[in-house]
């Protein structure tokens, strides 16, 4: 046994040496919907069929991140003024985003993990260790995204591991090599971070009214995410939470909340050997 | 308390309406768990105050209770994993920042020191060794009653999160009010006087809490009011109301003070079931988290980004 405080995203505790922080930029501005990404992540990772449906949607038909799902690709159809700027038919604008897990600087996943299956590699990304975890479930209520889930076939919980085989290959990841339009970015964080914030301030320029950085920002409520967005609209429109924190943030406070419930609960049991005197008639 | 609709209506937005958050993935098992591990731990304290006062029959009583809660416990907490044969995979580390680490390290100290102590004092063996077993399991107990409420306030899962303040006492009233319950099922006269008022006080301290953790959440707490958790949780408060009323004039009434030992050990199971089912609940609507956190950004409370 040993005891591990879980490692955030800057490494520094946890390796004495190690590779630049990578990550992903994903520019939904530029994603045009081909689901490329879902399939080329589906087949490098075995990741298993998770059920074919019309979902009534717009064109996704998988509906979110699940076990079975490490790449989503989120289609929203919205009345708009026609923006002439960016093209498509007057009246509709057609966002689109692929979704993948944040791999949060403050992993809420991770720091709840009973096990230690849920590590943090020398890449600072957040990988599940399937030979370890026993299935309880507790990542998956952590989690502020709605990202890892337990998969029915085995118990175990399954995410994106950000092809942590083909990292440590010297590959990009798998969803990120089959891109065709370049919206999905794989790279040193920081130098991502450069690019995203570069590509805002075009956009601004060019008349793209709402592009946003999503995850970015190193003081959010994770410490930032290793896979970060550039939106078009609020993140809640994607699905996504406009102010996730890891509940682990507060647990100082909830460990007091306890410690004033377990003293409520001695008293309470002291108290019911003392008081007698007024039971008595 | 009146129902209040979620911020006035206020629009929200979201995908499809599909939910943001994974539903929890555990089963009856956990709420299960939840109460009998409340038993086990407020009965080894229950067990510890009868040793110290000389309380012998309650002793007895309470040690096995405890022992059998706490190996219902163990099967149930084994039973919910999504491989129960890799369990012992909890004590690969200890971690922390992890509440249900914390809690599988603290129960493989309070099981065999609970079991010690009852199997001393069934079979008489090692009276001193059993007595200093019932010292460890009684001041490990209250931890173990009261841990749960901070597993399930450490998730993103809104109805628990932000009843993170209030979850453990809620436990811990219900645990105290079902540990005396369940004892007074196998006593009578002065030796179960101790357990009817720790039934009673328990049932107030639940009481209180679920009070509080209303107010507290607002329009966040609708969850617990609606649906299925909305049914278990309100007959929770009438099975504990209902089971105090029985026990404060079952003082001299055996038969009456049983009967509200059963109601309000009954309460405390079903409140368990139903914050259960209001996370089930609230992880299921996305306006939960839209709501608490646009609510957190129209504050200025968001973390890191000064207002």
């Amino acid at each position: 046994m040993t005891v591990v405080l879980p490692p955030d995203g800057d490494l520094a505790s946890s390796y004495d040496s190690h590779p630049q922080r990578m990550g992903f930029f994903t520019d939904t501005s530029i994603c045009i919907g081909c689901k490329a990404c879902e399939v080329a992540c589906k087949e490098w990772n075995r990741v298993p069929e998770d059920g074919i449906a019309w979902l009534g949607s717009s064109y996704d038909n998988t509906g979110s991140l699940s076990a079975n799902t490490w790449r989503h690709v989120a289609f929203i159809e919205q009345q708009v003024p026609a923006l002439p700027s960016v093209g498509g038919d007057a009246g509709v604008r057609w966002l689109m985003s692929s979704d993948v897990c944040k791999h949060c600087t403050s992993a809420a996943c991770l720091e709840v993990c009973p096990t230690g299956s849920l590590f943090r590699t020398e890449f600072s990304t957040v990988v599940v260790q399937p030979d370890i975890c026993n299935g309880c479930g507790y990542c998956v209520s952590a989690c502020p995204f709605g990202v890892i889930d337990r998969r029915e076939s085995d118990g175990l919980a399954w995410k994106c591991t950000l092809c942590y085989d083909r990292l440590k290959d010297g590959q990009q990841p798998a969803c990120a090599q089959a891109c065709p339009t370049q919206s999905i970015q794989f790279g040193p964080l920081e130098e991502l971070r450069a690019r995203a914030s570069a590509r805002v301030d075009r956009l601004a320029e060019v008349g793209v009214d709402g592009a946003r950085l999503y995850g970015h920002d190193k003081d959010d409520g994770v410490g930032g995410f290793g896979a970060f967005f550039l939106l078009l609209d609020e993140p809640e429109v994607y699905g996504l939470p406009p102010d996730p924190v890891t509940p682990t943030r507060d647990l100082p406070a909830m460990w007091k909340a306890a410690g004033r419930a377990a003293a409520v609960l001695v008293l309470t049991v002291a108290s019911s050997f003392i008081g007698g005197r007024r039971a008595r008639r | 308390m009146k129902e209040r609709s979620l911020v006035g209506k206020a629009e929200f937005r979201s995908y499809y309406g599909r939910p943001i958050l994974k539903a929890p993935v555990w089963r009856w098992f956990i709420p299960a768990y939840f109460f009998t591990g409340g038993l086990s731990g407020a009965s080894a304290t229950l067990a510890l105050g009868a040793q110290v006062t000389g309380n012998r029959a309650l002793r007895r009583t309470s040690r096995l209770v405890s022992l059998a809660a706490i190996a219902a416990s163990a099967f149930f907490l084994v039973v919910d994993l999504g491989r129960p044969s890799r369990f012992h995979h909890m004590l690969r580390v200890a971690r922390p920042t992890s509440p249900m680490s914390v809690g599988s390290w603290l129960l493989a100290l309070f099981g065999p020191a609970t079991g010690a102590a009852a199997v001393s004092e069934v079979t008489g063996v090692l009276p001193a060794v059993g007595d200093a077993a019932g010292v460890v399991a009684g001041v490990l107990g209250p931890a173990v009653a009261t841990y749960t409420g901070v597993l399930v306030a450490d998730s993103a899962i809104p109805a628990w999160h932000e009843a993170r303040d209030h979850l453990p006492v809620l436990f811990a009233g219900g645990a105290a009010a079902s540990a005396g319950g369940v004892a007074l099922q196998f006593l009578a006269g002065d030796a179960a006087e101790p357990a009817r008022r720790l039934a009673i006080a328990g049932a107030q301290v639940e009481l209180g809490a679920k009070r509080g953790m209303e107010r507290k959440l607002g329009p966040v707490g609708e969850p617990y009011h609606e649906g299925v958790a909305g049914t278990i949780g309100k007959a929770a408060t009438q099975l504990t109301l209902a089971g105090a009323a029985a026990l404060g004039f079952g003082r001299s009434r055996p038969r009456l003070a049983r009967l509200g030992g059963v109601l309000v050990a009954a309460g405390a199971a079903a409140e368990r079931f139903a914050v259960f089912h209001a996370g089930i609940q609230s992880a299921a609507d996305p306006k939960y988290v839209v709501a608490t956190q646009r609510e957190r950004m129209a504050k200025g409370e968001t973390v890191g980004r000064p207002s």
